[in-house]
């Protein structure tokens, strides 16, 4: 295992984001957009064998499917029907590991993809809506892909929609613990983060090559809990690099995060 | 029994006030030409309950509708929908905005004729705090609560399917049915466009068969039109038609706005829509997307 010198942050936060579905054994990696669906795929061929993964469409594949278009005569590697219907069935069953991407971040780890400002009844920004955020955090683990870390992201306070449930008390529906709610990884263009903090506080994992912490504290609206030493997110090796390449043959990773950075900053 | 009939015809048994669903998943196999038809009409007031795309813009900016039910509404590759956006934040509409999967357990209790489903999905989020019909209840089984996601009960649903017979045995040959069936089920009526009749033997390849969804009893009128579904997609006949969404998306920053749009596409018929859009053969020739 040869770590590469030259490598981007898009592959970087790849190979970073992978690690949340490396112990989550036969369950369904759910990567939404690109960088996240690489991870959940570089998993698949790397760390998880066992992990399942659709085609984004309505099939489960055995392999995953490269991103973009392929040519005409590329075959997939189906293994069973899996239309949206069915994805609930699975969803439910809590065999299913998520990452996506939310507008907003708030320090309980609850999200929003649905509106921002205003009033409820006539929001300044509508965005998405709740979509399956919702079902998602109370059925299953799930993880966060941030590519541009800030304060509006991660903003003081609580989130002006909250489609997903979090680590926060008041909130706490009757006969659940804070414990029920799985929280996994958040995978930024800045660090690696977790919910592993005092009472599930946001703590810093790792930080990318260059980054320093007081970068992670300024652009987060909220205290982020640090250990003295933290480590440096690791990078790639060439042979993950290599499997990224060929998951991403048009190199859509290229355009993930602003100006495509290198992965070390240093 | 012959279900066959025009769009017109269909759209003729709505009333002001109805709540319709509608089939499809964002920009997919929408009922795009029932939709463009209900444009065309003097209905308003209507509850749409949608996985929704275009169908419910174009419906919210032509001042069709009073309530939408959704858990979201986006074209995709085009993620915000810029009218339904526009309704929402000019306070224009009611909504009651949902989970996915709560959308589909909603259909399901309507469908089986049961007041609710109890979920945990909707808890601790503001689902439930902006939804105050959404009641959360004790359970009679354990010590937890649980959200009772209300029946979502359709006066009419609204789909499009590959292929039917006039008797409404509808196909769904596409790699998705979505949650179409649970639409047909939670129906009162269920109005069926089709991009190609058949007889019925058809279906006596059980290969066919296998991919209808619903029993014939649940479809109340047939509506052949091929291209139907544009600009959504109807895999595997045809993909959704991306430059067309792009000038609809932009329309919603014009002057004109929606009206800028329906004059240039609408038309007084489908026929006209389908020529003002290229015809049907551009529309068969759109390519399928890659996921």
């Amino acid at each position: 295992m040869t770590a590469a010198t030259d490598y981007t942050l898009a592959e970087l936060c790849i190979v970073a984001a992978s690690q949340s579905f490396a112990d989550e054994g036969e369950a369904l990696g759910t990567g939404i957009g690109v960088i996240p669906r690489l991870a959940a795929s570089l998993a698949m061929k790397t760390t998880n064998p066992d992990l399942m993964m659709t085609d984004s469409e309505a099939w489960m594949l055995s392999e995953p499917n490269p991103v973009g278009k392929r040519s005409a005569d590329f075959v997939p590697a189906t293994e069973s029907w899996m239309g949206f219907s069915r994805i609930f069935d699975n969803v439910w069953s809590g065999k299913r590991h998520a990452m996506l991407g939310p507008t907003q971040i708030d320090k309980f780890g609850q999200s929003n993809t649905s509106a921002l400002g205003g009033t409820y009844d006539k929001p300044k920004v509508m965005m998405l809506g709740a979509r399956g955020f919702p079902g998602n955090s109370i059925s299953h683990p799930n993880s966060f892909f941030v590519p541009d870390h800030n304060t509006r992201v991660f903003m003081d306070g609580e989130c002006d929609f909250v489609s997903s449930i979090g680590y926060n008390p008041a909130r706490l529906p009757r006969g659940h613990s804070l414990d029920d709610i799985d929280i996994r990884l958040v995978i930024t263009n800045l660090c690696v983060m977790d919910f592993g903090g005092p009472d599930h506080q946001v703590r810093l994992v790792s930080l990318h090559p260059g980054v320093t912490v007081q970068q992670v504290q300024e652009n987060t609206g909220y205290p982020v809990s640090m250990s003295d030493t933290v480590p440096t997110t690791e990078a790639p090796t060439t042979a993950q690099l290599d499997i990224i390449a060929a998951l991403d043959p048009h190199n859509q990773r290229a355009h993930q995060i602003k100006d495509n950075p290198p992965g070390n900053r240093a | 029994m012959n279900k066959q009939m025009t769009a017109a015809q269909a759209v003729a048994q709505l009333r002001d006030g109805m709540t319709i669903g509608i089939g499809g998943w964002g920009p997919r196999r929408k009922p795009m030409a029932l939709v463009r038809e209900i444009l065309r009409s003097d209905l308003k007031e209507l509850t749409v309950v949608a996985y929704g795309g275009a169908d419910v813009g174009m419906l919210c900016a032509a001042g069709k509708v009073k309530k939408v039910v959704f858990a979201f509404v986006s074209l995709d590759f085009i993620p915000l929908e810029p009218y339904f956006r526009k309704a929402r934040q000019s306070g224009s509409i009611e909504v009651m905005e949902i989970d996915e999967g709560m959308m589909l357990l909603g259909l399901r209790a309507a469908s089986w004729g049961i007041p609710f489903i109890p979920t945990e999905v909707g808890l601790g989020t503001d689902i439930i705090t902006q939804n105050p019909d959404i009641k959360v209840i004790d359970s009679p089984y354990d010590d937890k609560e649980w959200v009772a996601m209300p029946a979502l009960k359709l006066d009419a649903s609204l789909i499009h399917a590959d292929k039917a017979d006039v008797r409404g045995v509808c196909q769904i040959a596409g790699p998705d049915h979505y949650m179409d069936d649970w639409f047909a089920r939670a129906a009162a009526k269920t109005y069926v466009s089709c991009d190609e009749l058949v007889e019925t033997d058809y279906f006596h390849d059980p290969a066919q068969a296998r991919m209808v969804h619903w029993e014939r009893s649940m479809t109340t009128g047939v509506i052949p039109i091929a291209g139907g579904a544009h600009p959504t997609s109807c895999s595997p006949l045809y993909g959704f038609d991306v430059p067309h969404f792009k000038a609809y998306s932009a329309s919603a920053k014009d002057d004109e706005g929606i009206q800028g749009y329906l004059n240039k596409f609408l038309g007084a018929s489908e026929d006209e829509y389908q020529r003002n859009v290229g015809g049907l053969d551009a529309i068969r020739a759109i390519e399928l997307p890659s996921y």
